[in-house]
């Protein structure tokens, strides 16, 4: 293994790049899985996306080399994706690709590139432009994205916010009644695909009430959006006479959502615990941790996961490469916790939930664990690696990306 | 060989004895002492600590290292260690603009701490200046009035 990765230094602009060989993070699956690293060192790993014939996009968060987007081939079929290229001058979260289109956002808009048969990027530097002017405050800033198979783009606007104070995230400041964030943020957008140059006044405001989603897919087999809400942050530092610092590490749930047009999810007057099973109201809107009030009637979440281990990524696995029973099932990539602090930090993984007639058939479980590489992490700086982004591949294997050093896995089924 | 042993053992011993020594009085003495020699205010550290477990621990972290590309670590950092003024504004102002923390960027912003009095901010910045592996002066919540009167 050590040699092949040596041997597999990759071209890259005429850099040549070696993949790390040192990293021996071991990944625990279920039996019959196993996992192997098929590129590494690429910088800030966020999404990634797979073309019909095996080619691998991914999206940079910042720059590497001066490029945002990595293109990745495996021509030698040796399981080494050693054929590296950079385009993209811009950073960003989401990609995507769809009907000879790859499409790329950066934190406030989106572009695409033409493909050719080959999915190699034609008019690498000339992308067309597909939406614009979203917002972009440094705090949820990412702009997820994924199409349906009706021409539509649907696009997560992540409020830059933690619970819509008069003063974000300060001690004694009230919640916004109604937030004004609402109307331009903290909800999912909906596009067409095909449209240039649209701004929200083009777009539908297709959902409301989402804090901030970073993972969303569309269902393929019922054609419903589903996205995973990242639940606000320090319950216990902005409310210790209501919360201590244990229910604040673990509440409120992570949210899994099915979504349709007009959704409201609740946020920021509402928050959803995992043990009471119900949406509560924030105590910024005068909440107290049991008060249900105007929440009673916000949309319920379809899965409800532990507190603030940030789900980055969601995947509808369409796949025949795995036993029956994963086979339209979500996989979910969480990037792990750090408001959990001071209690010790959870969450470094990729979760699996069955689904069946389009809705969770079963508890949601772990997946794929170890990613962090240390038996504890106290402090999220310990990970050495952070599931970000999932994507299936050609081969009906998955494939994970890590953006701390850019280290991308690939999980088989061996049967 | 016993002569050798002492010699190789004992010398060692005595050295270290020597440099621990002074750090021995003044933990018998209770004095912390910061860059230059300069003992802290008595009870800073204290409670400084405090004021940082209630309102600074959960996005800087238990040991200051902070969040990867969100939060900047405070760990050795020349921004925490510098000029006092900035830092003192950093907690009245808050900072909405990224910030490059040793090679890295952090882009989370950070909100103003208006609510903790003068006294509150000193003794948090000059925990965070004295721990987390940095060393450099206490701040005085004179400092704090003082950058507190420029922003009315």
């Amino acid at each position: 293994m050590l040699v092949r990765f040596l041997l597999a230094s990759s071209l890259w602009f005429g850099i040549v790049y070696t993949t790390r060989a040192s990293d021996t993070t071991k990944i625990q699956t279920p039996a019959g899985f196993s996992t192997s690293i098929i590129a590494d060192d690429l910088g800030n790993a966020r999404h990634i996306a797979a073309a019909p014939n095996g080619v691998l996009f991914i999206k940079l968060e910042r720059l590497k080399n001066g490029k945002g987007i990595l293109r990745l081939e495996d021509n030698n079929k040796d399981g080494i994706y050693e054929t590296i290229t950079g385009f993209g001058n811009f950073g960003g979260t989401g990609i995507a690709v769809k009907n000879g289109y790859l499409y790329a956002s950066s934190n406030s808009e989106v572009y695409r590139y033409r493909l050719n048969d080959k999915f190699e990027v034609l008019d690498a530097d000339k992308p067309e432009l597909i939406v614009t002017g979203l917002v972009n405050k440094n705090q949820h800033e990412s702009k997820s994205i994924t199409l349906d198979n009706a021409g539509n783009l649907y696009i997560n606007v992540g409020a830059p916010s933690n619970a819509c104070q008069v003063a974000d995230r300060t001690k004694g400041s009230p919640g916004q009644d109604p937030c004004p964030i609402l109307e331009t943020a903290g909800g999912i957008w909906r596009f067409r695909a095909n449209k240039l140059n649209q701004s929200y006044s083009e777009g539908t405001h297709y959902a409301t009430g989402l804090r901030n989603v970073v993972g969303l897919d569309w269902n393929s087999a019922i054609n419903e959006l589903f996205v995973m809400q990242h639940g606000r942050d320090q319950l216990a530092q902005l409310y210790p006479d209501l919360y201590n610092d244990k229910q604040s590490a673990e509440l409120p749930a992570e949210e899994m959502f099915m979504i349709k047009e007009g959704s409201n999810c609740g946020w920021p007057y509402c928050y959803y615990d995992g043990q009471q099973k119900k949406k509560v109201l924030a105590p910024e809107y005068g909440g107290d941790g049991k008060k249900e009030d105007r929440c009673a009637n916000m949309q319920k979440p379809v899965v409800a996961f532990p507190a603030h281990m940030a789900p980055n990524a969601l995947l509808f696995y369409t796949g025949d490469k795995f036993p029956a029973r994963y086979k339209n099932g979500a996989f979910i990539a969480f990037h792990g916790s750090w408001n959990r602090a001071p209690l010790k930090q959870e969450g470094y993984l990729v979760a699996f939930v069955p689904f069946s007639n389009g809705q969770p058939s079963g508890e949601w479980e772990i997946f794929a664990n170890g990613f962090a590489g240390v038996a504890e992490v106290k402090s999220p700086r310990d990970a050495k690696h952070r599931p970000c982004g999932l994507t299936q591949g050609a081969d009906g294997a998955i494939y994970v990306a890590d953006d701390v050093k850019g280290t991308i896995y690939r999980i088989t089924y061996n049967n | 060989m016993l002569r050798l042993f002492t010699a190789r053992i004992i010398w060692p011993l005595l050295l270290i004895l020597v440099v621990l020594l002074p750090m021995g009085i003044n933990a018998v003495a209770g004095k912390k002492v910061s860059v230059n020699g300069q003992p802290l205010p008595k009870g800073s550290m204290e409670r400084g600590k405090k004021v940082f477990e209630a309102t600074c621990l959960t996005c800087h972290q238990a040991d200051g290292s902070g969040v990867p590309r969100l939060n900047p670590p405070l760990i050795k950092s020349d921004y925490v260690t510098g000029d006092p003024v900035y830092l003192i504004n950093i907690l009245l102002k808050g900072l909405n603009d990224e910030i490059e923390v040793n090679g890295e960027y952090y882009g989370n912003p950070m909100p103003a701490q208006v609510q903790l009095s003068d006294q509150e901010i000193a003794d948090v910045l000059t925990y965070v200046r004295n721990n987390f592996e940095n060393k450099a002066k206490a701040i005085t919540p004179a400092q704090v009035t003082a950058e507190r009167k420029k922003l009315k």
